[in-house]
């Protein structure tokens, strides 16, 4: 079976979370077939990859099958958080699409369909108020 | 059978859009049964800087956002028994509920009944050796930082009470967010203080209504990916909640923004860290058998909470003076912009190196790498490539005011004595807070319910 290498955001979408010096992201896969294929290849060794330049002391996965979606925290990656970090995203708010930036290897099949955008949204909105 | 509760949110933080509330009520006053309306405005930081405020002014320190969020809704709410509860009292509760039953009273209501909840704060309630005993996750505390706020977050008890004794609105200080809509639940439903699935269904409901828009389409528009349309009058949500603790959640007819599968589940595991472990007052919420069903249009249906026993120690956060933070900007464009950039950074490091040298600086190059860069550097250092406009930042943290004004300095200096082209020089100094956390035994903390106005 054939692989290949694709962005995570086309495969999920993602939030982020911080509490201190704690980040937490929630993984949601697109669609429910991808639920499977993600728990193989987005590991919590390959987000610790991911998030290599920040040094998590620790990564963890909490897998939500009812919900297709993963929560991910990573200790020690928010340069001390809103508190004490240097930089403008002292939240993390921004690195959920750090993490969606980098690729998995998943099977062709998986992603021959193309997953534009989910149900688009025209209609759905009843006017501006 | 027990009638539908509906508890709207007008605002999920201390700097919200102060013109949600206002279609949340009006939805809140078409609907049949009993209604609530909830603002969250009170990060950890928030309380700390409101604590300060009082003691320069003891009749502030609520939110200095209060009238611009309730003005706008005080007489629909009154007018149609929809009961206020929010945390916006921040250091000064009863300061806060004085201002709401003077607004009531210039809008003819003067029998207004404000419940006022008070003991969550602790600064002076233990010593700082006892406060330092009791830090989890890190021993911040250990040497004595001159404590500038520390308050626990009570639970959705006294909130309860209030409400069950007649409140018109209740004002808190610290409590948990999501008991800001468990409390009228369990005043509206009755639930027992030990029914645990029910308080963490009701735990749910203020876990996702608690950030306001972050449940109805914002923080998650993504133009071509997830659309979400009428970001610019984003509807904010309404929970409609059954006995059982199923519940709906859905946002006010004509409003912008979506609810959907993806809004909700993004929510859903927002801060969260453990889910099948969210630790609160008054119960402790697993997530993990939690499903949603989108039941219509903006509706989504949510069940499978279940709770386990409340911790038996309440958290609190202590907050302590956390220096200055420094930052000074300078912008380059046009050709070479990137090259101009990187030797301002070079310039800047080097004679902060020598007239500072203890000083740890950050630099960031915006349009090239920033937020998602490090402050050792290496990111950015991997990551320049040309750009034509680039704004590069500076910034530095410490107790040392002179050594922080020495970097302002050195930046605005580049104006004349840095490369070609440095434009637009901006700088700001702001004092910092640092904060801790602590685990306080219950039988250290009594909540305390009292009232303003009321006709008696």
């Amino acid at each position: 079976m054939s692989a290949v290498e694709v962005p995570l955001y086309r495969l999920a979408h993602a939030r982020a979370g911080d509490k201190g010096n704690r980040l937490n992201l929630a993984v949601v896969c697109r669609e429910e077939r991808f639920f499977p294929v993600l728990a193989d290849v987005l590991t919590a060794e390959r987000v610790g990859e991911i998030f290599a330049g920040r040094r998590p002391s620790l990564v963890v996965r909490y897998d939500l099958p009812k919900l297709h979606a993963f929560n991910f925290v990573l200790d020690d990656v928010l340069e001390g958080g809103v508190n004490a970090s240097l930089g403008l995203d002292g939240h993390g708010k921004s690195l959920s699409f750090l993490l969606l930036a980098a690729t998995v290897r998943v099977p062709a099949a998986l992603v021959e369909r193309e997953t534009a955008p989910l149900r688009p949204a025209a209609g759905r909105h009843r006017g501006t108020p | 059978m027990q009638q539908t509760v509906f508890i709207g949110a007008g605002a999920g933080f201390a700097g919200d859009r102060t013109d949600a509330a206002g279609p949340v009520a009006e939805a809140l006053a078409r609907s049949d049964g009993p209604r609530f309306l909830i603002f969250e405005t009170l990060a950890e930081r928030t309380l700390a800087l409101a604590q300060v405020e009082r003691r320069r002014d003891p009749a502030r320190g609520y939110n200095p956002l209060l009238e611009a969020f309730v003005g706008p809704v005080l007489r629909t709410c009154l007018k149609n028994k929809i009961r206020i509860v929010s945390n916006f009292g921040a250091a000064n509760p009863r300061g806060a509920a004085m201002r709401i039953r003077e607004m009531a009273q210039a809008l003819g209501f003067p029998g207004i009944l404000v419940a006022v909840v008070e003991g969550d704060d602790l600064t002076g309630a233990l010593s700082p050796q006892e406060f330092a005993a009791r830090e989890t996750g890190g021993s911040l505390l250990a040497d004595g930082p001159a404590i500038v706020a520390a308050n626990v977050y009570l639970g959705a008890a006294p909130i309860a009470e209030g409400l069950s004794r007649g409140a018109d609105v209740v004002v808190t200080g610290r409590v948990a967010d999501p008991s800001l809509a468990l409390g009228p639940l369990i005043h509206a439903f009755g639930w027992a203080a030990d029914d645990w699935d029910r308080l963490a269904a009701g735990t749910l409901v203020g876990h996702l209504l608690e950030c306001g828009a972050q449940v109805t389409g914002g923080y998650f528009a993504d133009p071509g990916v997830k659309e979400v349309l009428g970001m610019d009058a984003i509807g904010y949500p309404i929970a409609e909640v059954e006995e059982d603790g199923s519940f709906v959640i859905t946002k006010p007819d004509g409003t912008g923004g979506l609810v959907d599968r993806r809004t909700v589940t993004e929510q859903v595991l927002y801060e969260i860290h453990d889910p099948a472990a969210y630790l609160t007052p008054d119960v402790v919420l697993d997530l993990t058998e939690v499903e949603l069903r989108e039941v219509g249009r903006d509706r989504v249906g949510l069940r499978g909470a279940r709770g386990k026993p409340a911790p038996e120690t309440l958290k609190a956060t202590v907050c302590f003076d956390g220096g200055l933070l420094g930052e000074a900007e300078i912008s380059y464009a046009g050709p070479n912009a990137t090259a101009r950039a990187r030797l301002a950074i070079e310039t800047v490091r080097a004679r902060v190196a020598r007239r500072a040298p203890g000083l740890a600086l950050r630099a960031d190059a915006v349009g090239v790498v920033s937020i998602l860069g490090d402050s050792a550097g290496s990111a950015l250092e991997a990551g320049w490539r040309d750009a034509p406009d680039v704004r590069v930042r500076f910034a530095a943290a410490g107790h040392d005011a002179q050594e922080i004004d020495l970097l302002m300095g050195e930046v605005e200096a580049l104006y004349c004595a840095g490369p070609a082209g440095g434009a637009g020089v901006r700088r700001r100094i702001t004092p910092r807070l640092a904060s801790a956390s602590c685990l306080i035994e219950r039988n250290r903390v009594t909540p305390a319910v009292s009232f303003v106005g009321g006709r008696a």
